[in-house]
């Protein structure tokens, strides 16, 4: 029996031997459900359909590829959501004071910042556990908007500000979907082609000796906490934008979408090893499906089956494989 | 001086507790009377339930963020069982219960064990897969208090020695895990996976197989807390207890449980508990919006969590020293 397992410091997943071939498979996968949707509904190949499909995703994936970062350097922030709903309700207590868009944006990027700032000084100066810190600052910055909020809700956003999450830059290319365009490419260089993005590599991979090879440890971390709270905020100014309204229950339970967007992009959750390609790939992927069950007349609650056995099949196939394959 | 240490955490969040009983008692002398501290007990002991559960599949190094989960699909599926065949007696119900949640909790295990994936992916899957499950369970319907049989209702309100039946499940649990922990090769087997891995494998120890027993644990209570809370709220429906994990992971937190294994007691998983529990309850009394409620905990577990950042440390060891002696 093979009841002798040792535990090494980082388990070294399938995936990461397999990466190359990981992203060739979601690409398969997003394909096959494309010709599956395709067929299953007649709606669903109509340009603005397609066009309408990309808001499933396109909000989450802009954190999602900070989140991947930070998820790469061994870290995790559970807080991102919250973090869209204390913006959302700082830009909507922005509009009650009679401030304009440009104000509006500048309010829900700051915020996103500060919040970024808060979790990253817990985490890289007070040496805690990020899972627990932002555990902690979940409930606390939807708290506040509870508190400001209560029942109520902001609405009454200046006209122009609902270019950002219902204006098109070209045909059916929404402004967020150029947005999410644009930061995927952002993202990409700076994770694959840049000595920062090196660096994140080391740090989750082995933190101790990526700090004794000269590299920052905290401050690559505070800034990857600050990079992943600026895009909750932009995330934030896009939903708001789209909704038109504030409530303190706005973007609730995103952050487990956003964490299973990355993992199934293959980004290992024990740090280390990702591509923002994978991401990209898996926030099609997951759009598709929603949006291909959503066509099919599925609620949304048995959508969220799927999501979840999704997440955990990802994982567990590859290491059913491997077993099988040692055996 | 190693039970003075251990005492000290738990003698000052039972301080803390104190003291806040007496602010509230400058503001309401009610509140403090023995009838509502039972009341508050009462209300409290679902959260007990869990978190000690919780501590439990911590102090190995894992995660269960699937407990409030079960907690509902076990409930509607008692539930449902209830409105079908009211004849069937309450012991069966509970063992049923109890039976399934553990059965839920295994899958969890089962996952972490043999095939190695990270329990916080494990747990939020399941999460969200155990949700749906209630909804084409229920197919989005509502289990409503006619539909249950009077004796399924009165159970856990039926009083014995002047306390609530769902107040002796808590203090039951919390007695029989307190002997678990400290006296039983399994709570001895526990503290020593979470502590050192490597070590407890060379001992002999199997490291998955504790912590698939840790999640059997979690989810048994889980199932119990199912059924306790259905019957006691007299309806099931997909969402109840949603968001409850955090708090139950807040409670852990506030406890002292050290999210990084090996280190928490049964006592502290009851303190936290009871301090979530006393805010809670108090906040109406004190004339405080309940929309505070979310803000004060997110704000106590990040506060417990800076305060035990240092002493976990040391206690790590302390516990491990005790675990050499005892073999």
């Amino acid at each position: 029996m093979s009841t002798t397992r040792t535990i090494p410091d980082r388990l070294q997943s399938p995936l990461q031997r397999n990466l190359k071939s990981w992203e060739t498979l979601l690409l398969l996968v997003a394909v096959g459900i494309f010709i599956l949707n395709s067929f299953a509904s007649p709606y669903f190949l109509d340009p603005w359909n397609l066009s309408d499909a990309t808001f499933n995703f396109t909000e989450k994936a802009m954190i999602a590829f900070a989140m991947a970062l930070l998820i790469i350097s061994g870290e995790i922030d559970l807080s991102v959501a919250s973090i869209i709903a204390l913006a959302s309700t700082a830009m909507g207590f922005a509009v009650q004071m009679g401030f304009g868009t440009p104000a509006l944006v500048m309010v829900g990027l700051g915020v996103g910042l500060v919040c970024g700032a808060f979790n990253g000084v817990l985490v890289t100066r007070f040496g805690l556990p990020s899972i627990v810190v932002t555990i902690g600052t979940m409930s606390l910055f939807r708290g506040i908007s509870y508190i400001v909020l209560g029942d109520q809700a902001f609405r009454g956003y200046p006209i122009d500000f609902a270019f950002f999450g219902q204006g098109y830059v070209w045909w059916i290319i929404s402004f967020e979907l150029a947005l999410f365009g644009v930061l995927a490419v952002i993202f990409g260089v700076l994770l694959h082609k840049t000595n920062f993005g090196r660096a994140v590599y080391a740090i989750g991979n082995n933190p101790v000796a990526a700090a004794f090879s000269g590299i920052r440890v905290a401050r690559v971390k505070f800034i990857l906490f600050l990079l992943t709270g600026l895009m909750s905020g932009v995330a934030a100014i896009c939903l708001t934008s789209r909704l038109g309204s504030t409530r303190p229950s706005i973007a609730m339970g995103w952050e487990l979408e956003i964490v299973t967007m990355v993992v199934l992009g293959g980004v290992s959750i024990l740090g280390g090893a990702g591509t923002i390609p994978g991401v990209v790939l898996a926030a099609f992927i997951m759009g598709l499906v929603t949006f291909g069950l959503g066509l099919l007349n599925v609620p949304g609650i048995v959508m969220s089956i799927v999501i979840g056995a999704l997440l955990i099949s990802v994982i567990a196939l590859p290491r059913l494989w491997e077993k099988w394959k040692t055996r | 001086m190693i039970r003075r240490a251990i005492a000290s955490r738990e003698m000052i969040l039972l301080g803390a507790i104190v003291l806040l009983l007496g602010v509230i008692y400058t503001r309401f002398p009610g509140f403090v009377a023995p009838n509502n501290l039972i009341r508050v007990f009462n209300d409290t002991s679902p959260l007990i339930l869990l978190a000690i559960g919780q501590m439990i599949v911590i102090l190995t190094r894992c995660i269960d963020l699937s407990v409030a989960a079960n907690l509902a699909l076990t409930g509607m599926v008692v539930a449902m069982l209830n409105a079908a065949m009211p004849d069937l007696p309450i012991i069966a119900i509970v063992i049923l219960a109890m039976g399934l949640g553990a059965l839920l909790g295994m899958v969890n295990g089962v996952l972490v064990w043999k095939l190695q994936i990270p329990p916080i992916v494990v747990t939020l899957g399941t999460m969200t897969i155990f949700r749906g499950l209630i909804f084409v369970l229920s197919e989005g319907r509502w289990v409503n208090s006619h539909q249950m049989s009077a004796a399924f209702k009165a159970f856990p309100r039926s009083t014995v020695l002047g306390l609530p039946m769902l107040s002796w499940f808590a203090i039951l649990a919390v007695i029989l895990f307190t002997v678990i922990m400290s006296r039983t090769t399994l709570g001895r087997a526990v503290y020593a996976v979470g502590g050192n891995p490597h070590a407890a494998t060379y001992t002999g120890l199997d490291v998955g197989r504790t912590q698939f027993w840790a999640f059997t644990i979690s989810g048994a209570l889980a199932g119990l807390t199912g059924y306790l809370w259905v019957s006691r709220y007299a309806v099931a429906y997909v969402d109840i207890a949603g968001g409850f994990e955090l708090d139950v992971v807040a409670a852990c937190v506030i406890g002292g449980i050290s999210i990084a294994g090996g280190v928490g007691t049964v006592a502290g998983a009851l303190l936290g508990a009871l301090f979530l529990g006393v805010i809670k309850n108090a906040l109406p009394v004190v004339n405080v919006s309940p929309f505070w409620q979310m803000a004060i905990s997110g704000a106590a577990i990040i506060i417990a969590v800076a305060f035990n950042a240092r002493a976990n440390r040391t206690r790590g060891r302390i516990i491990l020293k005790r675990a050499e002696h005892a073999t």
